[in-house]
C-alpha cells in the first residue's frame, strides 16, 4: 500500500481528521510522525533556515522523522480557509521551504488549499488529490463525505471543551459516551491564547496545559470557542489581522474578555520571532489592560525553553491571581 | 491646514514634503533616523516587531513633540505585517497619550473606497485638479531623485577621491528639494546629474556589480541598512537596488506587482507570500542571468516573507552560481559587523571573478 506521511504539527491540529479520513478512504496508508521530542527539534533546527520560528523548525523535524518511512509527504499549501484571511506567509511558502531544504526527500504532495468556505471548494480540492493517486470516483465521493463528517465532528468536540488529542481519540465514539468537561468548578479559569500548534504540543510548550490542570486551573483555548462566537468579534476591531490563526486567537481572546467574563487572566503563548504575534501580543496586552487590568502573561517559547522555566513563571502568575482574588473577596465581604 | 508628518524613507522625504505643501498642509519634516530614534522606537514597540516598525515609531515619537496633527503612512493589505502597522502605531501612540489623526493608505486596487475617503480627508476641500497636478509633479520629482541616485551609485565605485560623489549627491538633492514647478524639476535634475558627472573618476576601473534584494524599507532607508550602498561604493562595487519608489509605485501600488520577477520565481515560490519575498527569489534569478557578481539580501529580523525567501537561497545560489549574502537587521546589528562581512564578501566575489576569467 502507498504510504503518505503527515507531520504532526502546524495544520495537523486543525485538519488532521479531515486529511486522514479522506486519504485512507482513497486507499492510502497514512503515517503520522511521532509526537515531538528532542530529536525532532534537533533535526528541525539543523535543517531549517535559522531565522525561522520554532514551529516551522519543528515541522522540518517532523518531516525528517517521516522521510524514510513514506512514499509521499502530504504538505498542503494553506492559503485561505475563509473569505477574508490568509495564513501566515510561512504557511504559504511551507512546501517550498521543505522542498529546498534537503535533496533526499520523498515527493511532496502540495495541493493549494485556497477556499472561501469548505462547503464551496473542499470537494474540488480533494478530488484533485484523489485523481493524483488515480482513485475511483466513488471512493473520492465517499472519502469526501466521510472526511467532512469527521472534520465537523472533530470541531464540534473541540467546541465542547475537549483538547485536540482528546477529540481525536473520541472521534469515533458516540457523543453520550464522551466525558465533556463541565462548567468551570475550578477556582480560577484562564484563557490560554495562542496557536494550536504551540499550545497543544506538550514538548514545545513545556507541558503548559498539563501543568495548569495539575494546579487545578480551568483552561479555555481559542479552539474551544465556536465559530459563531468568533464571528461576532470579527467585527470588533477597527482593523483585523490578515492571518487565519492570529485572527482566531484575537477574536477568541476578545470574546472571553468582553462577553464570557468568566476568566481570571490571559496567558499568551507565542513563539520567539513569530511575526504575526509581535502584533497580536501587543494588541492583547492593551485590550486586557483596558478591561479592568485583566492579568496578562506572555510566554515565549523557543528551542531552548525548558519546562522548569515556564513552570516557574506559571506558578508566580497563579500566586498573583490567587492573591488578587482573595483581596477582592475580602473587599466585597 | 494641518500640521502633517510621515515616516522617513530614504530620499523620498523631500518629495512628500513638497507634495503635501502644495495641497496646503504645513509639513513637519521627519529627521533622518539615528540610533537614538531606534532606541526610542524599541522602547515602546513590541519586541519582535521588525526594525521598520521600530524606526518608524521612533521617528513619530521624535516628530510629534514638534506639534503634529496628522500622520500619514501606507502599507500593503496582507499577508505582510506592514499593513497592520498603522493600527498598532496608532494604538501605541494613543496609549502614550498622543492623539494625532492617523491616515493609513492601503493599495487603491485592494481598498478603493477606503482609499478615496482618505484622499478626500487629506485634500481638505482643495480642488481635484490641484491634487492631480501635485501628484504629477511629485512623481516627476521622485523619478528625478531616483535617476540621480542610480547615477551616483555608478560613479561612486569609480571615483578617485573618496567622498566626492557623496558630496555631489547631497548637492544635487538640495537642488531638487528647492525645485517647485515642472520646469524647475527638470532643470534641477539636469544640474544634479551634471554635478555628479563633474566627479573625477577612473574610467578603466571595472567595478564588481552587486544586486540588492529584500524588504522595501531596509532597502530604501540608508539609516536602516547602515548606508550599505555608500559602503559598497567605497569598496569599488556598483550596487543595484531592486526597489526604487518610482518603480514601486508603478508596479506594486497601482498594478499587482512585478510580473517578470514573479515569473522567474515561479519554479521556487509559485505564489505571493507577502512583502517582497517572492520578488526576492525572482530577482536572484534575474541578477544571475544578467552577469552580476553577487547578491546582498536585506531584511528586518523576524520578517516572515524574507525568511521564506532565504530558505530557498542556498539552493538558488548553487543552481545559479551566484553568491548571496543575507543580512537580517535588528537593533543589535552593528555597523562594524556589517562592514566586516561586506569586505569578506567583496573579496570572495573578486576571487571568483579572477577564477572565472582565468
Amino acid at each position: 500500500m502507498t504510504k503518505i506521511g503527515i507531520p504532526r504539527t502546524l495544520s495537523y491540529y486543525t485538519f488532521y481528521p479531515l486529511w486522514k479520513t479522506f486519504l485512507e478512504e482513497i486507499g492510502l496508508e497514512v503515517i503520522l510522525s511521532p509526537p515531538t521530542n528532542k530529536k525532532t527539534l534537533d533535526l528541525g533546527v539543523q535543517e531549517t533556515v535559522n531565522d525561522a520560528c520554532v514551529p516551522i523548525k519543528l515541522y522540518h523535524g517532523h518531516v525528517m522523522a517521516l522521510k524514510d518511512k513514506v512514499d509521499f509527504l502530504f504538505i498542503p499549501r494553506l492559503v485561505k480557509a475563509d473569505d477574508k484571511n490568509t495564513f501566515c506567509p510561512k504557511f504559504l511558502g511551507l512546501p517550498d521551504m521543505v522542498r529546498f531544504s534537503r535533496e533526499d526527500l520523498p515527493p511532496i504532495i502540495d495541493p493549494t488549499f485556497r477556499m472561501k468556505s469548505l462547503r464551496a471548494s473542499l470537494f474540488g480540492f480533494l478530488y484533485n488529490i484523489g485523481r493524483q493517486f488515480s482513485a475511483s470516483k466513488t471512493s473520492i465521493i465517499q472519502g469526501y463525505l466521510r472526511a467532512r463528517k469527521a472534520h465537523k465532528k472533530y470541531h464540534y468536540l473541540l467546541n465542547r471543551g475537549l483538547f485536540p488529542s482528546e477529540a481525536m481519540e473520541n472521534l469515533n465514539s458516540p457523543l453520550r459516551e464522551i466525558d465533556f468537561p463541565g462548567p468551570g468548578k475550578e477556582e480560577l479559569t484562564l484563557a490560554v491564547i495562542g496557536y494550536p500548534y504551540s499550545i497543544f504540543d506538550p514538548y514545545i510548550s513545556g507541558n503548559l496545559l498539563k501543568n495548569l490542570q495539575k494546579m487545578g486551573i480551568g483552561i479555555i483555548t481559542p479552539e474551544n470557542i465556536s465559530s459563531k462566537d468568533l464571528k461576532t468579534f470579527s467585527r470588533y476591531l477597527p482593523q483585523n489581522f490578515f492571518w487565519y490563526y492570529s485572527n482566531r486567537a484575537a477574536w477568541a481572546a476578545l470574546h472571553l474578555i468582553n462577553k464570557a467574563k468568566k476568566i481570571d487572566g490571559i496567558i499568551h503563548v507565542t513563539a520567539f520571532g513569530c511575526g504575526p504575534d509581535a502584533m497580536l501580543n501587543k494588541l492583547l496586552e492593551l485590550e486586557a489592560k483596558h478591561h479592568d487590568q485583566l492579568p496578562f502573561l506572555s510566554i515565549s517559547i523557543d528551542e531552548h525553553s525548558g519546562e522548569a522555566g515556564i513552570l516557574t513563571r506559571l506558578e508566580a502568575f497563579i500566586d498573583m491571581l490567587e492573591h488578587k482574588k482573595k483581596a477582592e473577596g475580602s473587599k466585597t465581604a | 491646514m494641518m500640521r502633517v508628518t510621515y515616516a522617513h524613507m530614504g530620499t523620498s522625504t523631500i518629495v512628500f514634503k513638497s507634495m503635501l505643501e502644495e495641497i496646503g498642509h504645513e509639513v513637519i519634516v521627519p529627521r533622518r533616523p539615528t540610533p537614538k530614534t531606534l532606541s526610542l522606537g524599541v522602547q515602546y514597540a513590541p519586541e519582535f516587531a521588525c526594525i521598520p516598525f521600530k524606526l518608524v515609531l521612533g521617528t513619530y515619537l521624535e516628530t510629534i513633540p514638534r506639534g503634529v496633527d496628522m500622520i500619514i503612512s501606507a502599507g500593503g493589505y496582507g499577508p505582510c505585517r506592514a499593513g497592520f502597522y498603522g493600527e498598532l502605531h496608532g494604538r501605541i501612540l494613543r496609549e502614550m497619550g498622543y492623539n494625532p489623526d492617523f491616515v493609513f493608505f492601503f493599495p487603491p486596487l485592494k481598498k478603493p473606497v477606503d482609499f478615496f475617503r482618505k484622499i478626500i480627508q487629506l485634500k481638505q476641500g482643495g480642488s481635484w485638479r490641484d491634487l492631480f497636478r501635485s501628484c504629477q509633479r511629485g512623481l516627476k520629482k521622485l523619478k528625478a531623485v531616483d535617476d540621480i541616485e542610480i547615477r551616483s551609485h555608478e560613479i561612486r565605485a569609480r571615483e578617485l577621491k573618496r567622498g566626492d560623489t557623496s558630496r555631489a549627491f547631497r548637492k544635487s538633492l538640495n537642488y531638487l528639494e528647492e525645485a517647485r514647478t515642472t520646469k524647475e524639476i527638470e532643470e534641477a535634475r539636469r544640474e544634479g546629474l551634471g554635478e555628479l558627472d563633474k566627479v573625477s573618476i577612473n574610467p578603466d576601473f571595472e567595478p564588481l556589480k552587486v544586486g540588492i534584494i529584500g524588504e522595501i524599507y531596509v532597502q530604501l532607508e540608508p539609516a536602516a541598512n547602515f548606508y550599505l550602498e555608500e559602503t559598497l561604493g567605497n569598496m569599488g562595487v556598483v550596487p543595484k537596488r531592486t526597489i526604487f519608489l518610482t518603480s514601486f509605485t508603478r508596479r506594486d501600488v497601482v498594478a499587482h506587482g512585478d510580473r517578470e520577477a514573479k515569473e522567474r520565481a515561479e519554479p521556487y515560490i509559485p505564489l505571493v507570500i507577502g512583502g517582497h519575498g517572492q520578488n526576492s527569489v525572482g530577482d536572484v534569478v534575474h541578477f544571475a542571468e544578467d552577469g552580476y557578481h553577487g547578491i546582498v539580501q536585506l531584511a528586518p529580523f523576524t520578517c516572515i516573507p524574507e525568511i521564506v525567501a532565504k530558505s530557498i537561497m542556498p539552493h538558488l545560489s548553487k543552481v545559479k552560481g551566484i553568491p548571496v549574502l543575507t543580512f537580517f537587521i535588528d537593533e543589535q546589528t552593528g555597523q562594524a559587523g556589517v562592514e566586516t562581512r561586506l569586505e569578506a564578501f567583496v573579496d570572495l566575489m573578486q576571487e571568483q571573478r579572477k577564477n572565472n576569467s582565468a
